[in-house]
């Protein structure tokens, strides 16, 4: 799968969580996550782990993914992460 | 060493003293002195009325060192301890202890006394997240912030523990010679109990107002007997940070569901009957649980004796509709409960003391039978944390928690499973308030865990339809859900002394690394 465009899934909702892919001119899959202290402090590597394994899952090799998380659940991250690497794949 | 509920807590701690470790809830009963108390005689012809707080500062001597204290009535829209320590600041005086009932957001400009060692100490019963507890948290304050409970405070009061130099008590409206009442006024608030004790026991006693009234201010709650000095100030309060809006019964089907099941077991395990008793927070899932309680009493056609705690709208209508007899009253939440405590003489107002001191000759806690409580976590012994987040940084205290809990024949805690991606049911809680002896069932989403102590409650409800299960079970759950969160990391230094309301230590919260 090959990065094409920007493209988001997900909202800035409770539980949600907004994820943004683009293409990374710098090549590999980069990964921002910005979520509560209390979230980063306890979580932020297995979300990290959920949101790689998604995109190698997915077979994408270059991309920068956003995670903007309002208490996502991982099942949330999978999903969001597939459905905006996807509608950027178009 | 550790205390009863297994908590690793010193011996010692600097700046607070010797550890009296907690020993068990019902440990420290019996007889008891009360501490006595230092006060100038009036005079006929004595005027108490002064012109400014800074010449009443004159008046009591303020200096390095003293202790001044702060009621939570007018929630966050109160101005007088900022305006207090604003004038204490000026002066150049420092190394205060503010002993606040609460502390809202209202009351930042404390950081900045905090940062330069005009206040040195706090001791509080209910904070909000915010900045002086985020300023707490990371140990910017001199001494440990000591967290108390609700009755637990004024038990320090009258025992001594906490010796008060100067309390200042907003009073919506005064007299001149001291009488105050909180049901008039344009910051009206309704009763003014948390700043009881208080008038009892400081060394000196303001009343601060922005109403005065000719002698005498009836329906008098706290009496000219008690207080030195009236100062008038522009305004006391901003009135939309005093009462809430309408606080409403939730419309999120996962408290609509926990409320259900909550109301359920109480029916289970015959609560619901003639006389009862019942308290409930003024949260969504609370209301909720008091919506589906009234259900049951109609339907059974049973009439309480009272509710009590922080007062709603809600909770007066159902004195209205006569569901219970009575009302006790620490607190008014909205408008309504105001206008209520102010014309029912069915609503009673209560002082802390009254409300949940564990010293005195019995608290009304004593006489609830049934508790609802919430959580930030639980742990699978049944304590619970109210006054840190998962990482560690303070988010509230005791308030009526762990009075209530201890008081109460059905100790109810309702949560959601987990709070977003947080657990709440976890092997440990960050910090514990209440202790799990006190605590009897524990209602989430997912199911309903029982206190094994509470064998009488586990057979009441095995042939019923409801999902109990282990609390092991529960924190399983929660667990899948969210993963196994990593350990937070602490340092060495004590930032806050979690009291219980004995006045033993149950818990200590430390600097979040």
């Amino acid at each position: 799968m090959k990065i094409n465009k920007a493209a988001q899934a997900g909202a800035l909702e409770s539980s949600d969580v907004l994820v943004t892919v683009e293409p990374n001119p710098e090549g590999g899959i980069k990964i921002e996550l910005e979520t509560k202290r209390v979230i980063q402090k306890q979580f932020s590597k297995q979300i990290e782990k959920v949101i790689l394994e998604t995109a190698e899952q997915s077979g994408v090799e270059d991309v920068l993914i956003k995670a903007q998380d309002k208490g996502a659940l991982d099942y949330t991250f999978r999903a969001r992460v597939q459905a905006a690497l996807q509608r950027a794949s178009i | 060493m550790k205390n009863s509920v297994g908590r690793e807590i010193p011996e010692y701690i600097e700046s607070y003293g010797q550890v009296k470790p907690f020993d068990g809830a019902l440990a420290n009963y019996g007889e008891r002195t009360k501490t006595s108390v230092k006060l100038r005689s009036v005079k006929p012809g004595d005027n108490k009325l002064v012109e400014t707080i800074d010449e009443v500062l004159d008046k009591v001597g303020i200096r390095d060192g003293m202790t001044v204290s702060f009621h939570h009535h007018l929630r966050n829209g109160d101005f007088v301890l900022n305006l207090v320590m604003e004038a204490i600041a000026k002066r150049g005086v420092k190394d205060i202890t503010v002993a606040a009932t609460g502390i809202f957001k209202i009351h930042e400009p404390l950081v900045d006394y905090i940062k330069s060692g005009i206040v040195t100490g706090i001791s509080v019963n209910y904070i909000a997240p915010g900045p002086v507890a985020t300023a707490i948290s990371k140990g910017l304050l001199k001494k440990p912030a000591v967290l108390m409970s609700h009755g637990g405070r004024p038990r320090a009061i009258e025992s001594g523990d906490l010796h008060i130099d100067v309390a200042f008590i907003a009073a919506p409206t005064a007299d001149s010679y001291g009488n105050m009442n909180g049901v008039q006024g344009k910051a009206a608030c309704g009763t003014l109990a948390y700043a009881v004790s208080d008038a009892q026991y400081a060394d000196h006693v303001v009343a601060v107002t922005d109403n005065l009234v000719p002698y005498p201010a009836c329906p008098i709650e706290i009496s000219q007997d008690y207080v030195d000095y009236v100062v008038k100030v522009e305004s006391i309060g901003d009135p939309n940070g005093i009462v809430s809006g309408t606080l409403t019964v939730t419309k999120d089907p996962v408290g609509l569901r926990i409320a259900k099941l909550a109301a359920q077991v109480i029916e289970a395990t015959g609560y619901i009957k003639e006389g009862m008793s019942f308290q409930t927070g003024a949260g969504g899932t609370s209301l909720a649980v008091a919506a589906e309680v009234r259900r049951f009493m109609k339907e059974k056609n049973v009439v309480g004796s009272f509710a009590a705690g922080g007062i709603t709208g809600y909770m007066v209508d159902m004195l209205n509709d006569g569901l219970f007899r009575s009302l006790f009253d620490v607190q008014c939440f909205d408008l309504k409960a105001i206008a209520s405590m102010r014309d029912n003489p069915k609503h009673q107002k209560m002082s802390g003391s009254l409300y949940g001191n564990p010293h005195n000759r019995g608290a009304v806690v004593n006489n609830l039978d049934v508790m609802i409580l919430g959580a930030t976590e639980i742990d699978t012994d049944f304590n619970v944390n109210v006054v840190t987040g998962s990482d560690g940084i303070i988010i509230g205290a005791s308030g009526g928690h762990n009075d209530t809990a201890a008081g109460s024949k059905l100790a109810i805690v309702v949560t959601n499973l987990t709070k977003g991606r947080l657990p709440v049911v976890k092997d440990q809680v960050t910090t514990v308030t209440t202790p799990g002896e006190t605590i009897d069932v524990l209602v989430t989403e997912r199911g309903i865990a029982v206190n094994p102590a509470r064998q009488d409650l586990i057979d009441k409800l095995k042939d019923t339809d409801l999902p109990i299960v282990p609390i092991e079970e529960l924190k399983n759950i929660a667990e899948r859900l969210t993963g196994k969160p990593e350990p937070i990391e602490f340092s060495d230094q004590v930032v806050a002394v979690v009291q219980y309301r004995d006045g033993t230590v149950i818990d200590v919260v430390r600097k979040p690394l």
